[in-house]
């Protein structure tokens, strides 16, 4: 069974389609990098995962769960989540954002334990000694007492990892978890990153760094206009992309 | 014109006095409007739809009404209906539900000025929308709800004059007692707005202390 399936996901905003009709299975283990140009609908299509925006149409699971609300037995009639059965499954899936969003009156080890003691009722000393381990995975246990605005950008996206991986979450989403940051930092996430992938954790990543796809991902898939235009290993989709759409596109990223 | 020193002399330890009963007027109005202002502003941010039109009434209620016709209600009105209470308290009673409606709108505006990421962050982990708010909005909320606070403790504070039509003996009262016998009202009044400067400079430092002593990041 896959950790993730996405069936016929389709998101408007009013008249606006943004996903159109999206299905993608994430095995577990598996690392999906999704490349795509600015407005095809990538973080809209991680955003509806977790529902941290409601999808239009379609289904997500969740190791064979469905997300969001079921359909009633018989009827067929949608009846959504309520708010603590939608929170507890939000805490299933890991989100990073591009912007971090680290909470900037919490220490470091607080914004990675706060998650632990208020959702999975750990003991306040229990959620810190388990944050002091998240934040030392991502190289950053000297730092546990300093507040966001002390860190590097570099810094803080990787105690946004640390607090993600703290809740145990089945899959890690990232959108363009290094796209803010300068470049002399961005290969500090990207290391923490494929030590995940290594480690046999189930991601999907928004990412344009092409040497993360190459060396992490399992696959890449190529969005263009709110669906998948194209997939496949990221040898065959780098090296001869099928569709003049990822052509065009891969041509402009290598000329950045 | 001739200044009655002698009058003004006598008259500042009277109106001393009066200054007390605003002073205690105000702080209960203040604690007691704060922690009900609280929990409207909360309501105003549940998440029940019903909860917050309530409160969006009431607010909407105390802004579209004089204080004075407030301060008449509570005093006047409620004891037909068997609720009675003394002027302090009736005074009281009227301002702290005046000012709970105002540090109402301080609370909702301090929460949604909070950045759209951070509430997204924390539903990321699984924190619900009561969690969220106590531990996430409100603790990054407090700082910039400081000044606007501030503002409306020294609407309060001026507002106790009105009280002294219900004959609440706080200062505006003690002085329009010695002005009915002695005719001097302009020592009085100037006397009057000398101690209510006073004491608003001295809510303005105190606020801004506190101000600058709470955590910034
Ligand atoms: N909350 C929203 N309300 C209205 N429209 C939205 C909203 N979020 C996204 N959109 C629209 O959806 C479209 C796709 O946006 P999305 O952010 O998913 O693209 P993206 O592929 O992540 O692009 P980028 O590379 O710039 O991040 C855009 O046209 C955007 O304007
Ligand atoms: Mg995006």
């Amino acid at each position: 069974m896959p950790v993730i399936r996405v069936e016929d996901l389709r998101k408007s905003f009013g008249e606006n389609c943004v996903l159109r009709g999206v299905s993608i299975d994430v095995a577990a283990g598996e690392t999906v990098v999704i490349i795509g140009a600015s407005g095809s609908g990538k973080t809209t299509l991680l955003r509806c995962l977790n529902r941290l925006e409601e999808p239009s149409g379609g289904a997500v699971w969740l190791d064979g769960t469905s997300v969001g609300g079921s359909l009633a037995e018989g009827s067929g009639v949608w009846r959504p989540a309520s708010e603590k059965q939608a929170a507890a499954q939000r805490s299933q899936f890991g989100f990073v954002f591009q912007r971090f969003n680290l909470f900037p009156h919490l220490t470091a080890r607080d914004n990675v334990a706060i998650g632990p003691e208020k959702v999975r009722g750990m003991s306040r000393a229990e959620a810190r000694a388990l944050a002091d381990i998240e934040l030392t995975k991502v190289h950053l246990g000297q730092h546990a007492d300093k507040r966001p605005a002390q860190l590097s950008g570099g810094q803080q996206q990787r105690v946004a990892i640390a607090r993600a991986l703290a809740m145990k979450p089945r899959v890690m989403l990232f959108d363009e978890p290094t796209s803010a940051l300068d470049p002399e930092l961005v290969q500090e996430v990207l290391d923490v990153m494929k030590e995940l992938a290594q480690g046999g954790m189930t991601m999907v990543v928004v990412t344009h760094e092409m040497s993360f796809a190459r060396d992490a991902a399992d696959r890449v898939i190529y969005m263009e206009d709110g669906v998948i235009a194209e997939e496949g290993p990221p040898t065959q989709l780098f090296g001869s992309p099928q569709t003049e759409g990822a052509r065009r596109f891969l041509r402009h990223l290598s000329h950045d | 014109m001739n200044i009655d020193w002698e009058i003004v002399r006598e008259s500042i330890p009277l109106l001393a006095e009066g200054l007390v009963v605003t002073l205690q007027i105000s702080a209960v109005s203040a604690v007691l409007g704060l922690i009900l202002g609280v929990i409207l502003g909360l309501g105003a941010l549940s998440r029940s739809r019903l909860i917050r039109w309530l409160v969006l009434a009431y607010v909407d209620f105390i802004r579209g009404t004089p204080l004075l016709i407030q301060i008449f209600l509570v005093f006047f009105a409620l004891p037909m209906i068997g609720i009675r209470f003394d002027e302090f308290w009736a005074g009281v009673i009227a301002l702290s539900l005046n000012a709970a409606a105002f540090v109402a709108e301080v609370v909702r505006g301090g929460v949604g000025s909070i950045e759209r990421g951070q509430t997204e962050a924390s539903m990321a982990i699984g924190m619900r929308h009561r969690q969220i708010l106590v531990h996430i909005l409100l603790p990054q909320a407090y700082r910039q709800m400081v000044p606007p606070l501030t503002n409306e403790l020294i609407s309060l504070v001026k507002n106790s004059s009105l009280l002294s039509v219900i004959s609440v003996y706080e200062i505006t009262r003690a002085g329009q007692a010695i002005i009915s016998v002695n005719f001097v009202p302009f020592e009085i009044y100037t006397l009057l707005a000398l101690y209510y400067y006073v004491l608003i400079k001295a809510i303005s430092w105190l606020s801004a202390r506190i101000e600058r002593k709470l955590p910034a990041w």
